[in-house]
């Protein structure tokens, strides 16, 4: 194992990103600030209580969740994307570096920005609504395994992305409909009833509602059907790389 | 053989000594054996590639552009995929053994690729973390001293001129210290004084014994610099020679003496400058070699006016290493 070479990769990712640190936290905090505003006071002060929880404090595992999903998938994309579009990847294909270990330098540091980010919003959410947090093991898990996965899948995305606007397409036209349709505002069970089966084909339903679980103690789905579907999904992301780095897709001619 | 052996500084051995591979030790630097590459658009870039790099030579691989120098050394480096064939670095096998094969080469590629927001100093270290090394604060010193970049050490990327972007590119290919260095077109586009500096340091490599496989299309760099030289045309080696092995034929002159009165065979008095007869017997033709000195000329031309011929004009010519790689690529087509 190149232990120097993945110390190399995540610490140059963590260093880019505090470059631009003020920059990369304000906009999520400020998004979510205007989320409890609009969602929270206004709307919320017409909802009572979903499932015995205030609606202001309903949303918080989610918009998290939304946040932190969005927020990997970009950065894990951007990060292998910028030195393919640069050309200084040319270093990273030359060193005798595995790529189990350049997924480890990358998605490394993508899934923790995204984890200190689900942090600080966290943190900012509990200046506008009181928290509790049942199971605060569950939740550092749910937080880590959606970070990494979504990270990698960023990855992925910045390994096929071949402009600009393919590396927007996925986090736009994707992850953020998801996201948003992912139970964040809502419970599953307040939805009209075909829709109710339609949204279990969302893979962020699970997330959120395992993630709001170990907030609140109340799922929308088992917390077995949440972890399964995480763990799928991972499966597959990993699968997906590990075929990338054996054909040279995208990264060798 | 153990690491002490060899210090753990520049040199051909050091990858070996530090796997204590006895085998790897003897094998040639670089060694291709049937190298071919079709690019997935159905060009083929090269083909039956057989090439031996020995330890410690300046190799330079000569040919025009899209000749198919910059994919072998992507092949061999790991940035492209070859169809067929196999290359060993040191005795390791690029695929199989990539770690070992790779951490014992450093790439200058052709392009000028850099992280523009980092500085000199963050880049080098992490292309030394890369290769799999600990930070070596004085080995990263001496090289951007070397190199010219030490005071600059602190500075964005972006804010540095080519030439000094050329150099940084060139720090951190040697921040692994490798043994085998490739420079893809090293001084495209840099001026002559750079130029010079860069030779200067590829000798002082040598010296250290690093192996240094270059590319080049000026032929003046590869006179100047190299022990070897390979010409490779359409994806073809079409020759692999020393260098002094050309320059004896780049050496060659040829002087053609026009007469005032066409003989019809060469008179005996210079028989022994061994002339050809030109055609019509109007011209007398002389090759020599053009490190040799004058006094054959001198001589030739008394013996001329000794003979009672009388010259008409005189023109002397020069086969340049251009001429012979000209065609040689020529040959090809």
């Amino acid at each position: 194992m190149n232990v120097y070479a993945i110390r190399a990769i995540y610490a140059f990712e963590m260093a880019r990103a505090f470059r631009s640190f003020g920059q990369s936290l304000i906009s999520p905090v400020l998004s979510t600030s205007l989320y409890f505003v609009v969602f929270g006071a206004a709307i919320g002060g017409r909802i009572d209580e979903v499932e015995g929880v205030s609606y202001g404090a309903f949303i918080v595992p989610g918009l998290i969740m939304m946040m932190v999903l969005t927020q990997s998938v970009s950065n894990g994309s951007f990060g292998i994307y910028f030195p393919r579009f640069m050309g200084t990847i040319y270093e990273l294909l030359s060193a005798p570096v595995s790529y189990v270990e350049a997924v480890i330098g990358y998605v490394g540091a993508a899934a923790t920005k995204s984890i200190i980010i689900g942090v600080i919003i966290l943190a900012t959410a509990g200046l506008f609504v009181p928290l509790e947090i049942a199971h605060p093991l569950w939740m550092v898990a749910f937080l880590v395994l959606a970070s990494v996965t979504f990270s990698l899948l960023g990855f992925i995305v910045g390994i096929w992305a071949e402009s600009f606007e393919q590396l927007g397409f996925i986090p736009t036209l994707v992850v953020m409909p998801l996201a948003f349709l992912g139970g964040t505002f809502y419970s599953v069970d307040m939805l009209p009833g075909a829709w109710q089966t339609v949204v279990l084909f969302n893979p962020v339903v699970y997330l959120v509602s395992g993630f709001r679980w170990s907030f609140y103690g109340v799922a929308d789905v088992s917390l077995g059907a949440s972890l399964g579907v995480i763990g799928l999904f991972l499966a597959v992301a990993l699968a997906l790389v590990w075929w990338i780095f054996r054909t040279g897709y995208r990264l060798k001619a | 053989m153990t690491a002490t052996d060899h210090p753990p500084k520049l040199g051909p051995q050091r990858g070996a000594a530090r796997r204590g591979d006895a085998a790897a030790d003897k094998a040639p630097a670089l060694s291709a054996r049937g190298v071919s590459k079709t690019y997935a658009s159905g060009l083929v870039a090269l083909e039956g590639i057989d090439l031996d790099i020995q330890r410690g030579e300046i190799f330079a691989l000569l040919g025009p552009n899209g000749a198919g120098k910059t994919t072998l050394i992507n092949i061999v480096c790991g940035l492209v995929n070859k169809s067929s064939g196999t290359v060993r670095a040191a005795g390791h096998d690029i695929v199989a053994e990539y770690r070992a094969a790779r951490s014992l080469i450093g790439l200058v590629p052709q392009e000028l690729t850099t992280d523009a927001f980092e500085t000199v100093l963050a880049t080098v270290n992490y292309s030394r973390g890369l290769f799999g090394l600990p930070k070596n604060r004085a080995h990263i010193e001496k090289v951007l001293r070397d190199l010219a970049l030490w005071d600059r050490r602190g500075s964005r990327l972006r804010s540095l001129s080519g030439g000094m972007k050329r150099r940084v590119m060139i720090a951190k290919a040697l921040s692994h210290e490798p043994s085998i260095l490739f420079l893809d077109e090293p001084t495209a586009g840099v001026d002559v004084e750079l130029r010079r500096d860069m030779w200067q340091l590829v000798r002082r490599l040598r010296e250290s014994g690093v192996t240094i496989i270059l590319t080049t299309h000026y032929i003046e760099e590869a006179e100047e610099m190299a022990d070897r030289v390979g010409v490779i045309s359409k994806g073809r080696l079409v020759v692999v020679d020393e260098k002094t092995e050309l320059m004896r034929k780049l050496g060659r002159k040829q002087l053609s003496v026009q007469l005032e009165t066409p003989i019809t065979a060469i008179p005996r008095v210079l028989e022994g400058h061994g002339l050809e007869l030109g055609e019509g017997g109007r011209s007398v033709h002389y090759v020599y070699e053009a490190a040799q000195d004058s006094h054959s000329i001198d001589s030739l031309l008394r013996d001329l006016g000794a003979a009672g011929l009388r010259v008409r004009d005189i023109e002397t010519r020069q086969s340049t290493l251009e001429e012979i790689f000209v065609s040689l690529v020529k040959e090809e087509t």
